[in-house]
């Protein structure tokens, strides 16, 4: 136990030297003191409770926490989507008032506009933002080929499958080069297999773009893949645990998911997240189903 | 094998049997009326005079009630009179399919009873131009209204209170108010189409407005869309074949306001020619003529139901064939 509650804090050297130099960058997103109160009509919710926390120009962010620990609130938060009941905010050192292009966000619900085809989604950002429609045709289709999906610029979203119409939401955010990509549980939606294809074709992306992602996700494996450093949140309120640097070294793929780093740092989050005494304790959380036999007692299955 | 039940939820049928229901649909009540009219003993209440016989108030022709005819005739029999003959006959207002078929064709055939009377395509078109104007009128104001309605809460919050009253009068109620306003030719029967389709025009598109996923409108602003821009690059296209198709039952809902409307002021159109063939008991005529009305509403819903799947070739309800 005491051996890999240690291990996931060592880092060889060049995971060492990589997280010095990712400290070297700019600041792109600052968090400081975070509050969120949810007020309604069966009373207050404290969604988020100082939440503090900085992400560096072309950070890997991921945030994981417990069902309901204000994961969602947090990034619509940053994307300008929800307001905030105190603390800070800041993009590049500026306060952010409401929704912008500089930070593009990928919705769980893929969210793509389903009068419009797959190229005039992507192009939709930029023609907002008063490009002339050849130049920004020109440029979808750069970001279409980024994504695999050039075949399909003229196919409407009801055609597509769900990890293609996640990928046109990337293509779709990216193209407005955003300093920040917001991605709420983006593959959460999608089978084992896709999941894993779009996971590797995320990093892909994130290599050749000039963009910081925070990435939200329930599932602990995808957060330790991705991710530079993982925000540990806790519920009620939602609150920092713990921000966690991923000793697991780069370039990362599946092949990685047994190695002693990726075990340790797994084994630390199931702890955090799962903490043992909490489960007992919180007995109203835990259900304790009351078993009755429904079948024949001869009719056994083990 | 077959793999699909009659009866299985939300689930479709192939298309041969589709269309076999979609033909059963008309023939079905087709069928009906041909037995009704055709198969004597079903119903046939009255008895059609060939011969009066003695019996003075009979006449050829003359349509009677079955136990009359038989009280007469036992009477003749009783007295040794001549004898009325008869065969069996169902009342006036309902005529066989073959009448009505036959005054289907006849009435575009027969010219005006009057001189300044109109032939049936004319009164036709007369009708449908009501409609066209009430509709367009109606939708002109009603679509943006309702549009706005559902995207601001300010504007849903001072005028749906008002529209919500107001819809519950029945738009035949302002006939009289709008011959004094409007006189007695056009203007009142178009403002009855509008009255009775503006109001639920408003709420229903207001309510479809309202039902376009937030979300898209989210996606839109971390795009970068400022949020005037909302109402014309997502809201509207958004919704638009969800209003199209309001539209579409919407303008059924203005055809059912038509012979109120008609009948306000000088009665006109389609109304007046079936108002004119009921008093001459030319229940054929009236018959075809409504029959015109449901072949004329139908159809273009039909038209406007194809262009709609041209128009949005994006819209998966109306692509689900
Ligand atoms: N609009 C709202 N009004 C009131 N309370 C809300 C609202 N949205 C969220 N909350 C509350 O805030 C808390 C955090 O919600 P949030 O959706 O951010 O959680 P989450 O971490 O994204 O959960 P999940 O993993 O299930 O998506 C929850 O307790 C929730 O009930
Ligand atoms: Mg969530």
């Amino acid at each position: 136990m005491d051996n890999t509650t240690h291990d996931y804090l060592t880092q060889s050297d060049a995971v060492k030297a990589r997280f010095d130099k990712l400290k070297q960058r700019e600041v792109i997103l600052e968090v400081k003191g975070l509050n969120k109160v949810y007020k309604s009509a069966q009373g207050e919710t404290t969604a988020l409770s100082n939440v503090s926390f900085k992400t560096h120009r072309r950070e890997f962010v991921c945030v994981i926490g417990p069902s309901g620990c204000g994961k969602s609130t947090l990034i619509r938060i940053l994307a300008g989507l929800e307001s905030y009941s105190g603390g800070q905010v800041l993009l590049d050192g500026k306060p952010v008032t409401g929704p912008g292009r500089d930070r593009g966000m990928v919705f769980q619900g893929y969210t793509l506009f389903p009068w419009l085809t797959v190229r005039k989604n992507v192009m939709f950002g930029l023609e907002m933002n008063g490009m002339s429609g050849e130049e920004a045709r020109r440029e979808a289709d750069l970001w279409l080929e980024l994504v695999g999906l050039e075949r399909f610029a003229s196919a409407y979203p009801h055609q597509l499958s769900g990890g293609m119409k996640q990928r046109v939401a990337i293509a779709r955010a990216l193209v407005n080069q955003p300093r920040i990509l917001l991605m709420d549980e983006p593959f959460g939606a999608l089978d084992a297999q896709t999941r894993c294809k779009m996971q590797a074709h995320l990093l892909d992306i994130w290599r050749n773009v000039d963009v910081t992602i925070l990435f939200i996700t329930h599932d602990l494996d995808e957060a330790i893949l991705l991710a530079d450093r993982i925000l540990v949140l806790k519920a009620n309120p939602g609150e920092v645990q713990e921000l966690i640097e991923v000793p697991v070294p780069r370039p990362r793929s599946v092949d990685q998911l047994f190695t002693p780093e990726f075990i340790a740092t797994k084994a630390r989050l199931e702890a955090l997240i799962h903490p043992p005494t909490a489960v007992a304790s919180d007995e109203a959380e835990t259900v304790k189903p009351h078993m009755i036999r429904f079948t024949n007692v001869a009719d056994n299955v083990e | 094998m077959e793999t699909t039940a009659w009866f299985a939820a939300r689930q479709e049928l192939p298309p041969n049997r589709r269309k076999l229901l979609a033909i059963g649909s008309f023939v079905l009540p087709i069928l009906i009326w041909c037995l009704v009219s055709y198969v004597p003993f079903l119903w046939h209440p009255m008895v059609r005079i060939s011969d009066p016989g003695a019996v003075d108030y009979f006449q050829a022709d003359m349509l009677v009630d079955k136990a009359v005819f038989k009280a007469e005739l036992e009477t003749m029999q009783a007295q040794g009179g001549a004898l009325p003959v008869g065969g069996l006959s169902n009342p006036i207002y309902l005529p066989p399919p073959h009448k009505v078929a036959e005054a289907f064709y006849t009435g575009f055939t027969t010219p005006p009873a009057s001189k300044d009377g109109l032939w049936l395509h004319q009164s036709l078109w007369q009708s449908i131009q009501v409609i066209f104007w009430g509709f367009l009128l109606s939708s002109l104001v009603a679509v943006p209204l309702g549009v706005l309605a559902g995207t601001y809460s300010a504007v849903s919050r001072l005028f749906e209170p008002f529209i919500e009253f107001f819809r519950y009068l029945p738009a035949p109620a302002f006939g009289a108010l709008a011959v004094a306003v409007l006189g007695i030719y056009e203007g009142p029967k178009i403002a009855i189409i509008f009255i009775g389709t503006f109001f639920q025009q408003v709420l229903i598109i207001s309510n479809t407005t309202r039902k376009l996923d937030y979300a898209l409108l989210e996606a839109a602003l971390t795009l970068g869309t400022s949020r005037l821009k909302l109402l014309r690059h997502v809201v509207i296209p958004g919704i638009l074949p969800d209003l199209y198709r309001d539209q579409r039952i919407l303008l059924g809902w203005a055809w059912t306001y038509l012979i109120v409307a008609e009948l306000i002021g000088t009665s006109s159109g389609i109304t007046w020619f079936i108002t004119q063939q009921a008093r001459y008991e030319h229940f054929e005529n009236v018959y075809a003529a409504i029959l015109m009305i449901g072949i004329i509403g139908l159809g273009t819903d039909l038209v406007l139901a194809k262009l709609g799947k041209r128009l949005f070739p994006w819209d998966k309800p109306a692509n689900k064939q």
